[in-house]
């Protein structure tokens, strides 16, 4: 068992790196999906705009514009998301269906945009000056980024769960996510929460789009296998749940890392497989946030 | 105070008021009857914006609420206590208190030590999430969370509802309690026994609409209407 696990010890650890980003994607989406029920298919096209923000804001060896990039990508997500509120906001009465494929619109416009702006190669950024070397991991050498990654990620993680859990934002947010028609009731417009939570939930994926450009690069088609990632995490964690996006993240970071490092041929099936068993056990997520009422 | 003219309203299929007038004077207690069916909810959840009406009116003290957004409807002053209580069951006892009394700070009577007073037994729940409360304790955070936006009307679908008699009588109380502070009411009911206790009036729905109104001991000492529009002798 130890063997084994030295041996697949970078994986695991790619694993952790994968699973941290997922969260900050994925708990976005669950939080607007769980109090909304906005399914915001345009996250995975917020998360390449952050990416291509990083390769344009990347250059030679300074922090300046890695800082640079997350300073504009938070404040593009902010406005991006604010701006979805609006344009869903008619459709807040139909079906989620329909604001569903509003949203792929969007998607689809801002993929293609960025390939127009960057065109269609494969771009790379470099990591910053002082974490672009590796360092040494019970033996392995391991990128010294990816282990930042790791813990921005964590870090990250505990200031949105702190933040959920624990402050009367976050209570009205849980409230916003178990009944919101009785958030109305106490006389609390829910279009502004929308707009809040829209606007958080849309900079956490730029962000995410700037930290993972060192490790992922840019390249078309990048937002549409996150996107998918990202939802896979929110079904398996159960909608509007934190705790659940959290574990579903770091579960899928490992199946995707594990699975491809050890059976490449089946990484896909693996993946989709871990989904289909939580739905069969548990088809409301692992943790579901949302109660139902009548 | 409230003042309800000729209200259609229903869902994407059916009218389920077909022209509701109802007036609820200030300070008053009007008790809410009829037999399922008859659009007792759907009256409780046009008035408080949930619905949107096709046709009528409703003012609150001139003010017109007709077609209204929910928040707005709060805003003005009207509070909702839900058929099924509707509590936030992930949120504690005092997060629930709070986000209620965010809005309704300092605009009326209510802070959360005088709620706690007429509902004691929430002070000892205060760090309970509301999925872990008996259903009466639910009922009690109900009251709470709709008395702490200091409304000037409070709308109650069912407080009995699914609730041990014993409890019942408790919930009760709080009306009473209320009453006593001067809030006006709205209480659809389909227990008799608390109906009669808590209201000046009773208010009769049958087919989507108010057919019938009276003081409350006039309407006990006429069994003949309750027979013909409750079908209880």
């Amino acid at each position: 068992m130890l063997g084994w696990f030295d041996a697949n010890l970078v994986s695991i650890l790619n694993g952790f790196a994968i699973g941290a980003l997922l969260f900050v994607l994925a708990v976005g989406l669950s939080i607007v999906f769980g109090m909304m029920d906005v399914l915001n298919l345009a996250h995975g096209a917020f998360f390449l705009v952050g990416s291509y923000l990083a390769v344009s804001f990347v250059a030679g060896d300074s922090w300046g514009g890695f800082l640079t990039a997350l300073g504009v990508a938070a404040v593009v997500g902010l406005l991006a998301g604010a701006v979805l509120s609006g344009m869903t906001e008619p459709l807040a009465r139909r079906p989620i269906l329909d604001q569903a494929l509003l949203t792929l619109g969007i998607s689809l416009v801002v993929a293609e945009v960025l390939s127009i702006v960057y065109g269609n190669d494969v771009r790379s950024v470099s990591p910053p000056p002082g974490l672009d070397g590796s360092v040494d991991v019970a033996g392995s050498a391991y990128p010294t980024y990816r282990l930042m990654l790791i813990g921005v990620g964590l870090v990250l993680a505990l200031v949105v769960w702190l933040v959920v859990e624990r402050t009367s934002v976050g209570a009205l947010v849980r409230a916003s996510v178990a009944d919101r028609e009785m958030v109305s009731a106490m006389g609390i417009d829910n279009r502004k929460v929308k707009v809040a939570v829209l606007g958080i939930g849309s900079m956490l994926a730029t962000v995410a789009g700037v930290l993972a450009a060192p490790v992922y690069g840019a390249r078309p088609g990048l937002d549409e296998t996150i996107l998918l990632l990202a939802l896979v995490v929110v079904v398996i964690g159960g909608l509007g749940s934190i705790r659940g996006a959290l574990i579903g993240a770091l579960v899928i970071g490992q199946v995707e890392s594990l699975g491809r490092a050890l059976l490449p041929d089946l990484a896909s099936f693996i993946l989709f497989g871990t989904l289909a068993l939580v739905l069969i056990v548990r088809p409301r997520g692992l943790f579901a946030g949302k109660v139902a009422h009548s | 105070m409230l003042e309800v003219r000729g209200l259609r309203s229903g869902y994407k299929r059916s009218t389920v008021l077909q022209g509701v007038d109802l007036d609820v004077p200030d300070g008053r207690v009007v008790g809410l009857l009829g037999r399922n069916g008859v659009g007792k909810t759907t009256l409780i959840h046009t008035l408080m914006g949930l619905v949107t009406p096709s046709a009528g009116s409703v003012h609150l003290d001139g003010a017109d609420l007709t077609g209204r957004r929910p928040d707005v409807v709060a805003r003005a002053g009207v509070a909702l206590v839900p058929q099924g209580r509707r509590v936030w069951a992930p949120l504690t006892v005092t997060e629930h208190l709070a986000l209620a009394a965010r809005r309704g700070r300092g605009r009326g009577p209510w802070d959360v030590p005088r709620v706690i007073a007429l509902l004691p037994r929430l002070g000892e729940r205060l760090r309970h999430t509301a999925g872990q409360l008996s259903g009466g304790e639910q009922q009690m955070l109900a009251i709470a969370r709709a008395l702490l936006t200091n409304p000037r009307l409070v709308l109650m679908d069912e407080p009995s509802d699914g609730l041990a008699p014993a409890v019942v009588d408790l919930i009760g109380e709080a009306v009473a309690g209320m009453k006593a502070e001067g809030v006006t009411l709205v209480v659809v009911e389909q227990d008799l026994h608390l109906a009669f206790a808590v209201a000046d009036e009773i208010a009769v729905m049958d087919k989507g609409r108010v057919v019938h109104r009276s003081p409350t001991l006039e309407f006990r000492s006429d069994s003949s209407v309750a027979a013909a529009l409750l079908g209880v002798a």
